[in-house]
């Protein structure tokens, strides 16, 4: 049997999405900036992924631009906002539970450009404190980048009100919201979003393509240059099949909505109580209300979390850890250390993603092989002594 | 990342578990790094006649003190200070580099089983 619950790192393509991207590879491969009928063709394509993408995120289509994906995005709203700021002294706003394409562009920003940033730390529900921000919000703050959703315990930020906050100093507010497009209604004016990134394959689009959304009068510099698409903004030829796969994977993500969240979060809500009453030892890392449905992220004492994955691997089930030993990193998640998890159970944390095609029986065969997994793991840990059943970390 | 031969220690390794009265035990590494590695040795007439091993940590971690088992059984102690981390990996097939450090901690549970028999016998 196989099971992909690793939803958060990647989806399935979705097939209607495949379906409408197919013609653009071949019969329709025109350049959209070409002024002949090929061009035209493909640019009429576009134009019409960007004014529903636009629509389904309460955008104007004019602030809507095409990148590779997540990461770029993030980049290009960091140092694009950083480099195209007045101020003397500049000065960022963000989490401790960043994704690395946020982190680590901060960290660089502040080696090479000398910005400097604020971290806010989060409670073990792994939310920011909204006061926190108000709190670190200087004279020289020149954007407030807080995730929409965290990929790893999937902690729902407090957005409309660091939005409103925000929209009322008049700071620049950016969120990556790359996990959350799927599973959260999004309005950019509602929630007084200035400029927000997305990542079509994690919403069963294509690989390789995301967005940028940037309000219009927003000043922001650009990180490719050589061309004149996305309105000079962002050069590289305009990738046609794979912005109007995104528009329709979107499309169908946003249509099918409620019915996809109502039935992934019944099944994570079973597999967590589940988990918590049939296996000792274990730990829910972060919290349950502000949560992405799909999201489940369990620290199993006395074993490590890499252990776990291949084991689970061995026997089909997809999923991923915050062990340091599966990212090759020696420390573990720096989100499941925010959220106050030793350092050694954060090393044995695993994170289940479900998605709209898991079923019941999907769940049912993980919460067994995971059962015996722990068991026999435990049973080699030289931290838990099976005879007693129980187990010490000295 | 891991090969099959890795998988397969790592999925069905030799010689897990306690033992009792063992003649030495090596204990190696701490939970907030996330590897341990605990070796007990029975050894007679200088000659290691059983190992048993405890792991807590990832499958590679898991697989060395494995073939670190493997290894030992049959060796005299004084052959069996010289298996060197390399042995262990040669044995697996190769590891990924960032796994290379498993099969130090195995080679060091070794040497503090060893240890610790030398020093309860006063050998």
């Amino acid at each position: 049997m196989k099971v992909y619950l690793d939803n958060s790192a990647t989806t399935a393509l979705d097939r209607h999405a495949l379906e409408a991207m197919l013609p653009y590879f071949t019969d329709k491969f025109g350049n959209p900036s070409s002024l002949h009928a090929y061009g035209r063709e493909a640019s009429a394509a576009v134009d019409a992924a960007r004014d529903k993408i636009a629509a389904l995120i309460g955008a104007r289509a004019n602030e809507i631009y095409f990148t590779s994906g997540g990461s770029e995005s993030d980049n290009w709203a960091l140092k694009g906002a950083v480099r195209a700021a007045r101020n003397k002294n500049k000065h960022i706003v963000t989490t401790a539970i960043e994704h690395p394409a946020i982190m680590e562009t901060c960290e660089y920003l502040e080696k090479k450009e000398g910005v400097k940033v604020t971290y806010l730390p989060v409670g073990s529900d792994g939310r920011v404190n909204v006061e926190d921000v108000k709190n670190a919000v200087t004279d020289d703050t020149v954007l407030v980048s807080v995730m929409f959703a965290n990929n790893e315990m999937g902690a729902i930020q407090p957005i409309a009100e660091i939005g409103a906050f925000c929209r009322e100093e008049g700071i620049l507010f950016h969120t990556d919201a790359v996990q959350a497009m799927d599973s959260q209604k999004i309005d950019v004016d509602e929630l007084n979003i200035d400029m927000l990134s997305m990542s079509a394959h994690k919403f069963h689009g294509p690989k390789g393509i995301g967005v940028l959304y940037i309000r219009s009068g927003v000043r922001l510099e650009r990180l490719i240059a050589g061309g004149h698409q996305e309105r000079h903004m962002r050069a590289g030829t305009t990738d046609t099949p794979l912005i109007v796969g995104m528009a329709d994977a979107l499309e169908t993500a946003c249509r099918d909505r409620e019915k996809n969240n109502a039935h992934i979060s019944a099944l994570r809500d079973a597999f967590i109580k589940r988990v918590q009453e049939g296996i000792p030892y274990v730990h829910l890392n972060g919290g349950t209300e502000h949560r992405l449905p799909n999201n489940v992220n369990f620290s199993f004492e006395f074993i490590e979390g890499e252990s776990i994955l291949i084991n689970l691997d061995l026997a089909g089930i997809a999923v991923s850890s915050g062990s340091a030993c599966s990212s090759g990193s020696l420390e573990p998640s720096h989100v499941i250390l925010a959220l106050g998890v030793p350092e050694e159970l954060a090393h044995s944390s695993i994170r289940f993603s479900l998605g709209r095609d898991t079923t019941e029986e999907d769940m049912e065969y993980t919460y067994k092989v995971l059962k015996e997994t722990v068991e026999k793991l435990r049973a080699i840990s030289p931290l838990f002594n099976m005879e007693k059943g129980t187990g010490s970390y000295v | 990342m891991y090969n099959d031969k890795v998988l397969k220690e790592f999925s069905s390794p030799a010689n897990a578990g306690e033992m009792e009265n063992p003649s030495g035990v090596g204990t190696i590494g701490n939970a907030a790094c996330g590897d341990i590695m605990k070796m007990y040795l029975r050894i007679e007439n200088d000659v290691i006649v059983d190992a048993k091993f405890k792991t807590f940590g990832c499958a590679a971690a898991i697989a060395t003190a494995s073939v670190a088992t493997r290894m030992v059984i049959g060796k005299t102690v004084e052959d069996a200070l010289k298996i060197k981390n390399a042995d262990v990996v040669d044995y697996l097939g190769g590891l990924p580099p960032q796994k290379i450090h498993c099969s130090v901690l195995a080679e060091e549970a070794i040497h503090a089983a060893i240890e610790d028999y030398r020093k309860k016998t006063g050998a």
